[in-house]
This record gives C-alpha cells, structure tokens and sequence, in this order.
C-alpha cells in the first residue's frame, strides 16, 4: 500500500519522538507588546511567485480554468457570461482571506494574553518547526492540524508567528463569517471561508478549487485545512474528508509544482475548551451558533484553568514520494490542464488512502495525560473504584498504554498517586458539579446531566482509543471465533473492522496489515502467542485481553441498539426522519436505558 | 562494482569477437577471395559528377576525426593547471570549464572500440553484404558517424559475429535536378560534407542538426533526425522524397520521385526511425537557393516565462525565423558551444546591449533566444521587424512601463506546460544526483524550440564524479530518472535521436498495440534479425 515511508518501525516504541519546550514561558518574562510588534521575517518559499492578495483574486479570475467553467456555466443556463463572471467574482469575494500583518500582530498581543490566563503551558517540538522551516522554504507546504476546538488554528497562527515563519492561510467554515466583526478579524488573519456544501455547484466549486490552487502553485503561503472537516466532539479521530486533499495533490499530479509537503500536526489539550458544549451537543442540544456576542459571553473560560496543551508538528511527507509507482501522472497530460477532470479511480483510492494514514500519524503524535487513562478505568467501572485500585490499575495500564507504543506525558516530580488525588478532585467536579441536582429538576433532566458527565468522561477515554483499538479488535475476535484457527480469528477480526470501518481510523483495505500490527502487539506484552497455524491465548494475559474486550464494549452495544432500533423503524410505516446523530449518543443510551 | 565487471566483460567479448573478425578478413585475403574486404573506394563514380573534385579535396574523414568520428582529433579538453576542463581545437571557446566532462564523454560513448569495418561504396555492394550476411546469419550494425544514446553499442545478448557496416565511403552526390529541386545522394555523406558540395551548385539542403559535421545521410533517415532550420527547411520527414533501403528481404524503394502519394500509410516512415530494418543506401532530397542573405540575431529577456511566451507568440503567429533558440540562464552562464556560428555573433552584439540598454535585467534571471533568419535580403529584414515586434512586448525594451507589462504577463502564461516540465525536470536532476552523492551541484540547463502545437526542449546535464565509486553507473540512474520526469510530465519521449536507452517505456509510450506494429514490421522486413543493434525494439 502507499508510502511505507509513512510508517516507522515496526515496534511502535522504538519511535522517536521530538522533545517539547514551552512558547508561554517566554511569554511570561517579557513584554507582550514588544513581541506583537516585533520584526517578522520569515523564510519565503523558493519559488515565490510575490503578490498581494487583491492581485490573488485577479489572478484566480483571469484563470484559464475558471474562465473555462464560466463559458460552460454560462451556455447551461444562458445568462450572459459576464453575469457569471461577476457571479464568479462575489463567490471569490465571500471566500477570500485578506491576510494582514497589522491584525496578525494585534492577536498576537491578545492572545498572548488569553493563553497565558488559559493555559499553564503551550508545548511545541522544536525540531519540527526546524522542519517544517525547511520544508517551507523547498516546496508547498500544506498544514494538517488535527481539530479538537476553535482554538486550534489561532494557535497555529500564534505558534507560526512565534517561531517567525510563514503565516498560512486557513480554510474555515462559514459559520464564523456570520460573526460581526470577529469573521473579519480572522479574514484579516488569513481565514478564508468555504461552505459546508457545495457538491452540485459547478462554479462554486471551480472558483474554491482554483483559488486554493493558486496559492498552492504561486507559494503565497502556507495552506492549512483539517482533514477531519470538522471539530471532534468525542475526542476521537474523525474520518478524514477528501475534497480539499485532493485539490492541494492536482497541482503536483499535473507536474505544476514539483511536490507538495503535507505536514501532519497534533494538537492535544489537557482540557478541551468547549468540552461541556460538545456533551451536550452530543446529546442533541443545538450547536449554540457563532456570534460575536457568544463570544463575550463565554469569555467566564478565562477564569478557569485549561491546563497544558502540547502541539507536535510531525515530519513533512512529500506527495512525490508517496504517489511513486501508485500514481501514472503521464494520464494528465492528455488533455488541457484547465479542464476540470473527475480524478480517476487510482488517484481517488491514493487520496483517501493518504488522508487515512495522514490521520494516523496526528492520532500517534497526540501527547496522552494521566487524565485519559484514570477516565477509561473510571467508565470501565461505572460503580467507582477506591483509590489505591485506581492508582494500582492506572500503573497497570501505562505500561500497556507503552508497550503499545502510547505518547505519554507522565508527570515526574509528583508522586503518582498524587496526581491521581488531584485527578479524582476532578472528576468530582465533573460527576458532581454537573450532575449537581438543581432544585425542581425531573429525574429526566437529572439523568442528562449525568449523561453529560460520563460522555466528558467519555471523550477524555476516547483520546487514547487508537492506541488500543487494533488490539482490542483482536481481542474481540479471539473471544468471538470458535477456534484458534489463524484465519478463523482474522476472519472474525475482519467483520468487526469492516463494522467499525467508519468508526475509528482504519485504513481502507489494510485489514491485513492492521491485524498483523495487533498480533504483533498483543504478542509483545504477553496476551497471545502466534503459531504456525494458530493463535494461543497465554493464561497470563486474560487480564489483558479482558480489558481490552472491554474498551470495545460500549461500541459493540451502541451499534447493537441502533440496528435494533433500525430495524423497528422499518416496519413502520410512517417515514420518519432521523437525524444521524453521533453513535456515541447511541452508546450513552445503552448506559442509561431510561434516556 | 558489479556493473564494472560488466563492462569489462563486455569489452573482452568485443574484443575477442574484433579479433576473429580481422582474422577471417586476412585469410580472405591470402586466398585471393575478394568478396568483402577492407579496401578502398573502388566503385566508378560517373565520369561529370561535378562532386567527384570536391570529395578529393576533402581529407579522408578518418585521418582528421577522434577514431569513433565523434568530433575532431584535435578538439579535446585538456585539463589546465587549476585542474579545470579546458577545450582546445577548431572551436574557440577557451576558458569553458566543464568539469570532467572529457571522462564523462569517453566513458558514455563506450569502450575502445576499434572499428574494422568491410567499406562499401555503392548500393550494390550492399545488396551483396546483406545477402551474404543472411547466409551466414552474422549480425550487421550499420555505422554513420556518431553513436548517441547507446545507439551502436553492441547488444551483449548478442552470440553472433558482429560486422559494422560503415557507410562513409558512400558518399557522393549522384545527381542534382535543379528543376524539380532535388538532390540524389549516397546516403553514407557526412551532413557538414553534403552542404559544401551542394553550395558549390548554388543550394542548400537546410538540414542542419547540431552533429551536421559527423552524422550521415542514412543516419539521419535511420533515426528522424531534426535540423537547427527546421522552421523553415522542415525535419528529416519533410526533405525527403525518396529513400533506397536494403533490407534482409530485399531493396524498398517508392516507384516514382513525386511529392505526395496516397497509397496506404507512407512506407517512408516504416523506414524513418526505424533503425533495424536495413541500411538505407541514396536519398532523394528536397533542396533549396543557397538564400542570398543571413542575419544573425538576439533577443534578451528578463526571464524564462517570458521567453517562453515570447516564443510561443512567435509560433501562434507563425513566423518563426530559420531558427530561433531560447536558453536558459544556466545555459546563458555557462556559453555552451551548441551553435558555434550564431553563438560568437550573438555574443558581441549582447556585450553591446548588454551594457546600454539591459541593465534593468537581473544577469541571474535573464535568459536569451538566439535567432538566425534567411532569405532575400528584403523579406529577411521585413522578417526580422515581425519578430523584433513581437520580442518588444516581452521584455526586449526595459522601460518602466514594459516592465509592468511583463510583470502581468507573468501571471497569464505561469502555468505553461512547458515551464513547469523544464523546471521539475531540472529540480529531479539536482535532487537525483544529492541523492547519489555527487558531491558539487549538477549543471543541468534547458534550450527550447518552438513547433505550432508545441515545443522541444533540450536537456543538457553534467556533473562532477569526484568521490563517486561508478560514476557511469550514476549518469545512467540520473538520466533514466529525468527520463521518467519528462513522461510524467507531459514530455515525448524522444524528438530525435535513436538508441537503446528509451527501450524501457517504448510501450508505455506508443501503447502496447503501436509496439505490437512495430514488432510485425521488423518480423517481416528481417526475421534473423540480421539488423541486430536491438534498438527501439
């Protein structure tokens, strides 16, 4: 498949990782001001095309693919083709950014304010950002942050600033431009907004695809997207969307730019800002939407303390290496360039193949906290558990948690079960604060602040959920099948991974490799032992196996009741619209039967 | 290495099977049996060829050129005290460093070959070689005057005795026929030799390839060779009208010297490109008035793009001069000696223009088109005008408002194909060679032309082996790597020039059903493979 370059070794604890160093602290010792107004030069990449970024729409308006779409727009509908053009031209005008320094710098100055009261520290590897120099310099480079809040790309704008390196150009969803004021201060910090979806509108898309293009091609800047398309509410990795990948990709598949880098970066948060908003919106409360005046309002999060965040720019992977022998790119020469082409099967199955594994490489890059591991034990026992058990456990499972190769960021100095106090007065604030009965509450309401406990619980667990899941795939399988028969038990593992395809990060078509990587694992601490033919379980590692059994549990059950529930709705007759809802929602529900 | 021992083993075999071949011609000769032998000219040239005098004056081919007729004996690089490649020789361009081209040239074109080769001289003298070679079933390689891109390097697969056909004693002029414009000739001529006699008459061929003065005739058809000229005069597959081939089933030749035929596909281009169907032995070929007047020309301009595009409107309006070259600025600093004749014109008048009106130009963008026209004096200088016209709007002029205008311009042609395809190509060059540790950057620079639905480009790569274990062994990584860039970019893959080396993506480039045609015709034409340089195919 793709790349091996993308996968390291084998082992994944013989993966090196960068070590962190704290933006904030500098932050903390000199003048904020003097730091927004600072000299800022960063390193341009080599083939600049310089423009600004009014001369930026001129130029995605004169294209010879855009002119090319607006002749064929306008003989589909008959308007004239200057309507179209001016059509075209308004399009351009809602999307495009208008990336300033003065506004760069003036959030530089407030943020660096807001992040100092948020957060205890600001974590970023240095030697990526070296890279990502680098890179920036030699090619195109398109950042890939994965997206847990809102505040991921202010930080990354924040960090690039910080480091003196290319501001890059973001694509936001539109939502933000409804707020006044705000979705011009992000336009002017380089956002450019895109709508949610466009897929039947051939000029839209034409526009957005070239404007992107453009960029890419001329080196304006930076291009930053995230793959997931949206923010995760449960903490776990999204499936990625292709769209944009493969708009970013064209160029170099039609030899217009040598190669792209595409720069994988996890952001992990110790806690995440909007985290009560996500349970409930998970739960079926409307997403509250974007305004300026929410904004202030929810300025109280200043008051509370969100921890530390780490950010982990991963090693830049070029496109050329990874389309070697997968892509023949002599196919995009038979036809004109500006004519917009569906992009053939084998580049679609490279695309979203790369999307996937690009994926992976953010989920393995996220720093894990102790947090993550007590709430997974924490669920498992939904009846509490007395804290030496907890603490006992939660040593028990980071070295599993290590063993499966787990970026752990394990604080040193305090004693462990320190940690773990501090930890359960925490939890107390989720279980209790929360789910405090207010007076006049109904026992239904009761129930849905409990539920928006556990499910912020629950997110926390999920961050470490693509660690275990291969394993825990495996683990369910040699429960399930009825012998120890090699392919018995792969058989079974391939149902269940086809099942939770959409559900977690899994590679399409690398059921064979991700099952070798758990029998791989699994045999490395101990649980199973591989033969010629078949798949011993070790008496030792049943507590092993059970455990990861039980990490998949309240997915298998969550699928199990919607199925159910589906197949209910057939038989009636009435057409009812659902609303898909998270399955996670799903999964709360089997805790609580009386939702 | 184990590619060393490779050619080691190749040259051994070579020189063993040389060794048999010499032997077997002495004995011929003790024997008194003279049906091929190392003699020479023997044939009777009609007694008015007006050629027969200037073939005399002319030396021997053999006794002025290096021994593989790649240039002459006395051009060669010599290395200075510095350790810099010097050139020396007919051409004057002193002070050129080349690093160690001079190994790289000997060691890309093959081991020390002696070439022992049967002269023949006439058409019929060939008929019989062939005949005699399908009998005993030896291998024939037909040799010209230059050996590109492996094109006669001897086939190590191959078991049988090799015999090399070399054609440069048929070399004259047959007859010229002045009112049809047409010229019958020997096609063993060397081009530089065809161009002189031909001008004693008052014409021209038009055919200049760069290697005019040590390729053939018959090399030229053999591979579709393209000329400097070709904007005017047309490539190899324009000039000719007629070609006698002699082939293991027999001589093909067209019935008539007319200029169009509809009968089926053009049996001419079976033959052009062809390389291992047969000898190709006289050319009918389109000739032309000597033209009465020259002017060299040159136009500057601030970058690439914008002599890419200027050169492009030149083709769209389609007046292109007898030759128009744009180079690069690699090529620009480094003065390669492609085109010697209009490369010295060029250079004095740039110093000139240089210094007076180009200064707006950054000497580390600039890039330069090199022009020559021809023609009656009027047209040539009515031509010039056209294309001055043109050149004016991409940067000839360096005024503040033609800059502007540039600076626009950039943005509508960015995204020519041709750009893009010359600078990934370079920039895998460079990346190939770091990667291989060649330890001083590459040269590697680009010269384009222009054609009505497109361009050719030329690649020129160097690069200096110091500290490298198999250097040729780098150079051929390094070439099949821009190969594939070229493909995957759009590019042909070949616009000239024969050879073995673009064997590899022949398929991919003609689909498997084009290479499956071209296989039948080779069946049929020679099914003992009796032509067995094994190129193309």
């Amino acid at each position: 498949m793709a790349s091996k370059s993308l996968y390291s070794p084998r082992d994944p604890v013989l993966k090196k990782r960068d070590d962190f160093e704290d933006i904030l602290e500098e932050r903390r010792n000199s003048s904020d001001l003097r730091y927004a107004l600072r000299c800022y030069t960063p390193a341009l990449y080599k083939g600049l095309v310089p423009c600004k970024a009014s001369m930026l729409k001129n130029i995605v308006l004169q294209s010879d693919s855009l002119q090319y779409v607006i002749s064929q727009v306008s003989a589909e509908c008959g308007e004239s083709q200057e309507a179209v053009q001016e059509e075209a031209s308004l399009l351009l005008e809602e999307m495009a950014h208008r990336l300033q320094l003065g506004t760069i710098r003036f959030f530089a100055f407030t943020l660096s304010k807001a992040f100092k009261v948020l957060f205890r520290s600001v974590c970023v590897n240095e030697e990526g950002i070296q890279r990502l120099q680098q890179a920036i310099q030699e090619h195109p480079v398109v950042l890939l942050p994965s997206h847990r809040s809102y505040m991921d790309f202010l930080m990354m704008s924040y960090i690039l600033y910080t480091y003196d390196l290319a501001l890059p150009v973001i694509a936001a969803g539109m939502d933000f431009m409804s707020m006044k004021f705000v979705g011009e201060m992000l336009r002017m910090s380089g956002a450019f907004f895109i709508r949610r979806s466009f897929g039947g509108d051939k000029l839209y898309w034409a526009v957005f695809s070239e404007y992107v293009k453009t960029m890419l091609r001329n080196g304006y800047a930076p291009i930053e997207f995230f793959l997931e398309g949206t923010r995760s509410r449960t903490g776990k990795s999204l499936t990625p969307k292709t769209g944009l990948l493969n708009i970013v990709m064209e160029p170099f598949f039609k030899g217009e730019v040598f190669d792209v880098n595409l720069v994988p970066v996890s952001i992990s948060y110790e806690r995440i800002l909007e985290e009560a908003l996500y349970a409930r919106e998970l739960l079926g409360v409307p997403k509250p939407k974007e305004s300026t005046s929410g904004l202030l309002k929810a300025r109280r999060i200043l008051s509370e303390d969100y921890g530390s965040m780490h950010v982990y720019f991963g090693q830049p992977v070029s496109v050329r290496s990874l389309a070697q022998g997968h892509i023949n790119r002599s196919q995009y020469n038979l036809v004109p360039r500006h004519i917009p082409q569906k992009p053939a099967a084998d580049t679609q199955s490279f695309v979203n193949d790369t999307a996937y594994r690009l994926v992976r490489l953010q989920e393995e890059s996220m720093v894990l906290k102790p947090w993550v591991l007590v709430a997974m034990l924490l669920l498992q026992n939904p009846d509490g558990m007395d804290l030496s058990t907890l603490t006992e456990q939660a040593d028990w499972l980071r070295r599993l948690a290590l063993t499966f190769g787990a970026f752990l960021d394990w604080p040193g100095k305090l004693s462990f079960s320190r940690k773990i106090f501090m930890f359960f007065f925490f939890c107390l604030f989720i279980y209790v604060l929360l789910s405090k009965p207010k007076t006049g509450l109904s026992t239904n309401e009761m129930a849905f602040n409990q539920a928006v406990s556990v499910l912020s619980c629950a997110s926390y667990r999920n961050q470490i959920l693509h660690l275990f899941v291969r394993p825990a795939l495996l683990a369910v399988a040699l429960q399930t099948a009825n012998s120890n028969r090699r392919d018995e038990v792969y058989n079974c593992f391939n149902f269940l991974w086809n099942v939770f395809s959409n559900e977690f990060i899994l590679c399409p078509g690398a059921a064979v490799q991700d099952f070798e990587e758990a029998c791989f694992l699994l045999g490395k601490c101990g649980a199973i032992q591989e033969l010629q033919q078949d798949i011993v379980t070790c008496q030792s590692g049943q507590t092993t196996l059970a455990f990861l059994c039980s990490v998949l549990d309240p997915f298998l059950q969550g699928y199990q009741n919607k199925t159910t529930m589906f197949n209910l709705i057939k038989h009636i007759p009435i057409n009812i619209n659902i609303r898909e809802t998270d399955l996670e929602t799903e999964v709360v529900s089997s805790f609580f039967p009386e939702l | 290495m184990a590619s060393d021992g490779h050619i080691c083993e190749r040259r051994r075999a070579a020189e063993r099977r040389l060794r048999v071949i010499s032997g077997h011609l002495h004995q011929r000769d003790q024997d008194g049996h003279v049906a091929v032998s190392a003699q020479e000219c023997k044939a009777e040239a009609p007694g008015d060829n007006p050629a027969k005098a200037a073939t005399a004056a002319m030396p021997k081919r053999q006794e002025i050129m290096k021994w593989n007729g790649w240039g002459y004996g006395d051009s060669r690089f010599l290395f200075n005290k510095k350790g810099q490649a010097e050139f020396t020789g007919k051409y004057r361009l002193s002070g050129l460093i080349i690093p160690s081209l001079k190994d790289w040239m000997e060691n890309t074109f093959g081991a020390n070959l002696q070439h022992k080769a049967p002269a023949t001289d006439c058409h019929n003298d060939v008929v019989k070689i062939v005949e005699l070679a399908c009998q005993h079933n030896v291998c024939l390689i037909p040799y010209g005057g230059t050996s590109v891109s492996s094109a006669l390097e001897c086939p190590p697969e191959e078991t049988r005795s090799i015999v090399s056909l070399d054609t440069s004693q048929m070399n004259r002029i047959l007859w010229i026929d002045e009112k049809n414009l047409t010229v019958h000739v020997e096609a063993g001529i060397i081009g530089q030799e065809l161009e002189s006699q031909l001008n004693e008459s008052g014409y021209c061929t038009g055919h200049e390839p760069d290697s005019m003065e040590f390729s053939s005739l018959g090399g030229w058809v053999a591979t579709r060779a393209s000329g400097m000229k070709k904007n005017i005069y047309g490539n190899i597959e324009d000039l000719v009208v007629h070609i006698k081939m002699v082939t293991p089933r027999g001589v093909i030749e067209k019935s008539c010297q007319g200029p169009r035929m509809s009968t089926g596909p053009d049996i001419h281009h079976f033959i052009m490109g062809s390389e291992t169907l047969g000898v190709v032995t006289e050319v009918t070929m389109k000739i032309r008035p000597v033209p009465e007047y020259q002017k060299y020309g040159s136009i500057v301009f601030p970058n690439f793009q914008q002599g890419v595009a200027c050169l492009r409107e030149v083709a769209k309006q389609r007046c292109a001069p007898a030759s128009i070259r744009l180079m690069d600025n690699e090529q620009f600093q480094f003065l390669k000696p492609q085109v010697s004749s209009i490369f010295t014109s060029f250079l004095d008048g740039l110093k000139k223009f240089y210094i007076t009106k180009f200064k707006g130009f950054d000497p580390h963008h600039l890039c330069v088109a090199t022009l020559l026209f021809e023609g009656d004096r009027e047209k040539v200088l009515q031509h010039e005008k056209q294309v001055y016209d043109i050149a004016a709007k991409f940067g000839l002029a360096a005024g503040e408002d033609n800059g502007q205008r540039g600076y626009m311009l950039t943005f509508v042609i960015a995204y020519l194909r041709v750009l893009d395809l010359c600078r990934n190509v370079k920039e895998r060059i460079v990346r190939e060679c770091k990667e291989r540790g060649v330890q001083f950057p590459p040269l590697s620079t680009c010269v384009t032309q222009t054609y009505d639905a497109g361009a050719c480009v030329y690649f020129y790569f160097a690069f200096n082996y110091r500290g490298l274990g198999d250097p040729i062994h780098v150079y051929e990584q390094v070439e099949h790597a821009a190969r594939e860039e070229i493909l995957a970019n759009g590019g042909s893959l070949s616009h000239h020039h024969g050879g073995k080396l673009r064997k590899e993506w022949m398929k991919e480039a003609v689909s498997s059903v084009g290479l499956g045609m071209i296989k039948s015709v080779k069946e049929y034409v020679d099914p003992h493979n009796i032509f067995g340089n094994r190129n193309l195919l």
